[in-house]
């Protein structure tokens, strides 16, 4: 592909497997994208799914005894797997940050709100501590906090859940990174919070030229904020691509699903939303053949020998699924619920 | 702040009064025993009986005897022990206790340092043989019995080596006042301080280590590691510095009952004429007014120790000091 600029991240094959019971399971299996620069891309699917698997195996995080991470990825042409634990700590924090889904346990209790800012500024800047509490203050105040230089003397237990969560951005922000990892940002926020964090992530990209990958388990917040969706399904993709073509054709029933169970943004919400049937399986208890066979309305012999490979459908689109290469694609969307019995 | 400090100030004297009715009932308001033989001693003659009645005032009203006891104890200082001709009780507290509290701060000062090492290096190599030695030496050193490593310490350093290079040093048992001879201070205690910290290394590096470990899971500790700080500061300054919150209020009970005669043992063994010596010897030829002015000492410096330790857990710990 010589034409195409390198991505910010390119991630090909990615696989985590830890030990159990003699051999190893793999909690993620082959997952590949790209993040471009300046753009937002989403991870989905349920819990369970391997979305923050995959998102610390890229921090180089995950620090069980014996896991093993197998694959690439390339972060603006350097390989993050396998890359000496020096080299990876100089990039977290500072070219790649990462905010995690509780705010309210994220930061360490004992310290200040500011301390904790300072401290990862002064980790990869030469910065005398009143420069660095100057920047702190700063970064609060773009992130629309309050009074930031009285609450940069806070400590974490004083803040409500959205402002921990303004200041986790800000902290992850501090460095100026190129690509921020939020992982379920939003999931203990309440709705107006969760609206407005999602701004902010939004406006990032002007602001810091920043990329985000935003993992979620809400196929309604990744509508309205990332311009590529990734979905996985226990540990393995079950689909890719822009966001607008996966609502509009979903390509793999499990996409489908996930979309059937957002609640309308307007209008009343109906009454129980149509969830998906059972529970997805752990990655030690996956059938051999299709994944999500088990609770899939159009499983078939096909899909029980072994996974269906990940093929290309359109343009930017790729689908795990046995059902578009056996020319019975999924009907596109809006007629989707008219035509299911 | 300032009003939870005052507080808890209150609330220790309230403490400190309950305790001093309950040692005061124990003692001397038992019913069916008559505390004027108590103190008197054994075989005390009907004369000396009756000067013990009336100093005392066991023959009125037990509010009255209580105050009397408490201005014997705190103010006019001259409880006597009977069994002991005479010898006053305050003064003999006064001596002992310092000696108490050298040898139990040198053995907290070497317990402290060296479990926050040994816990920190076995929870920073976790699982690696460097971890197993470390928990394992932990494991034997809770199990010696502090009077044994004494017995033996003192036949290897007093005895059997004593001639040698290696132990010529060591004084005879006993103990130099330290504004005596700071050195000779030093060498006469120097031993009982490891002996008597090495049951304690062994508990508090196995706790310091289960609360790191326990830690290295938390969020915090994820976000520390992913704001790319090394190690060595994730280990220290968030996990460590998390962790003594409860590292503390362990030490504050475990100094306590050590300064209020625990250390009977070492005390004993080492012949260090401290207050669990003291309690022990009083224990020995029944001389109430010293055992209870004992268990008044070591009850009221838990009480002060704890208050201690609450108030250095208000500084360690934010979230406690905004929930008082
Ligand atoms: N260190 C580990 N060792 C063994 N299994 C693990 C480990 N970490 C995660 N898992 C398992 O891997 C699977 C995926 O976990 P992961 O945390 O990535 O899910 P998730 O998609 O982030 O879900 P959630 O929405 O609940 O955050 C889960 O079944 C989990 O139990
Ligand atoms: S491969 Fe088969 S079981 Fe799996 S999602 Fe497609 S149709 Fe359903
Ligand atoms: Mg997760």
């Amino acid at each position: 592909m010589p034409a195409d600029p390198m991505p910010l991240l390119d991630v090909r094959n990615l696989c985590v497997s830890v030990p159990a019971n003699g051999g190893m399971i793999r909690l993620v299996e082959n997952v590949s994208f790209c993040v471009d620069e300046a753009e937002i891309v989403g991870l989905v699917g349920e819990s369970g799914s391997g979305k923050s698997v995959t998102a610390m195996a890229l921090m180089g995080l995950i620090d069980s005894p014996g896991v093993q991470v197998r694959g690439s990825a390339r972060f603006r042409g350097q390989e993050l797997v396998g890359m000496a634990p020096r080299a990876l700590r100089a990039l977290r924090g500072r070219d790649i940050a990462m905010i995690f889904q509780d705010p309210m346990t994220a930061f360490t209790p004992v310290y200040t709100i500011g301390w904790q800012i300072d401290e990862q500024i002064r980790a990869h800047e030469r910065l005398s501590r009143r420069a660095a509490r100057a920047r702190t203050v700063q970064l609060l105040a773009e992130m629309g906090v309050p009074d930031p230089a009285r609450t940069a003397q806070r400590y974490p237990h004083q803040l409500s859940g959205g402002l921990r969560q303004r200041a986790m951005i800000a902290m992850a922000l501090s460095c100026n990174p190129t690509l921020l990892i939020a992982d379920e940002p939003t999931t203990a926020l309440d709705v107006t919070v969760q609206a407005q964090i999602l701004e902010l992530l939004r406006g990032l990209r002007h602001s810091h030229g920043s990329s985000v990958l935003l993992i979620t388990h809400d196929m309604g917040v990744v509508a309205q904020t990332c311009a590529r969706t990734l979905v996985l399904y226990s540990g393995r993709m079950a689909e890719s691509g822009p966001t607008a073509t996966l609502f509009a054709r979903p390509a793999h029933p499990y996409t489908a699903a996930l979309l059937d169970s957002i609640p309308p943004l307007y209008g009343p919400r109906p009454h129980r939303l149509p969830a998906i049937a059972g529970l997805p399986p752990t990655p030690r208890e996956r059938p051999a053949g299709c994944a999500f066979g088990p609770r899939c309305a159009h499983v078939h012999a096909t899909c029980l020998p072994a996974p269906p490979a990940l093929a290309s459908i359109g343009p930017g689109q790729q689908a795990a699924c046995v059902l578009p290469a056996e020319g019975t694609p999924l009907p596109p969307r809006a007629t989707a619920q008219a035509t299911q019995p | 702040m300032i009003p939870t400090l005052l507080r808890r100030l209150g609330q220790t004297l309230f403490v400190l009064f309950g305790v001093s009715v309950l040692v005061f009932a124990v003692f001397f308001a038992t019913p069916g025993a008559d505390p004027t033989a108590r103190i008197a001693g054994r075989n005390a003659s009907p004369q000396i009986m009756e000067k013990v009645r009336r100093e005392y005032g066991f023959d009125r009203a037990l509010p009255v005897q209580y105050m009397t006891m408490m201005k014997k104890l705190f103010i006019t200082r001259d409880l006597a022990s009977y069994a002991d001709r005479g010898e006053l009780v305050v003064p003999q507290i006064e001596q002992a206790a310092p000696v108490t509290a050298c040898l139990v701060c040198g053995a907290a000062f070497i317990w402290v340092s060296a479990s926050i090492i040994m816990g920190t290096l076995a929870a920073a190599f976790r699982d690696t043989w460097v971890d197993r030695t470390l928990m394992l030496a932990g494991l034997v050193g809770i199990s010696i019995p502090v009077f044994w490593l004494g017995q033996v310490t003192n036949l290897i350093t007093q005895s059997r080596y004593h001639d040698t290079w290696l132990f010529s040093w060591v004084p005879g048992l006993g103990y130099v006042p330290f504004s005596e001879d700071p050195g000779g201070w030093f060498r006469a205690l120097v031993i009982p301080w490891v002996v008597l910290a090495v049951m304690f290394i062994g508990i508090y590096s196995r706790v310091l280590r289960a609360d790191l470990v326990a830690l290295a899971g938390e969020d915090f500790m994820r976000t520390a590691r992913a704001k790319g700080l090394s190690p060595t500061r994730v280990m220290l300054r968030h996990g460590l510095r998390t962790a003594l919150v409860t590292f503390v209020s362990l030490f504050g009970l475990d100094f306590a009952q050590l300064v209020g005669g625990g250390a009977l043992l070492t005390e004993v063994v080492f012949g260090l004429p401290g207050v669990g010596r003291l309690t022990y010897r009083a224990l020995t030829n029944l001389d109430l007014p010293v055992i209870m002015a004992t268990v008044m000492y070591s009850a009221i410096f838990v009480v002060v120790a704890n208050a201690v330790v609450d108030m250095v857990y208000l500084l360690l710990d934010p979230r406690v000091r905004d929930a008082r």
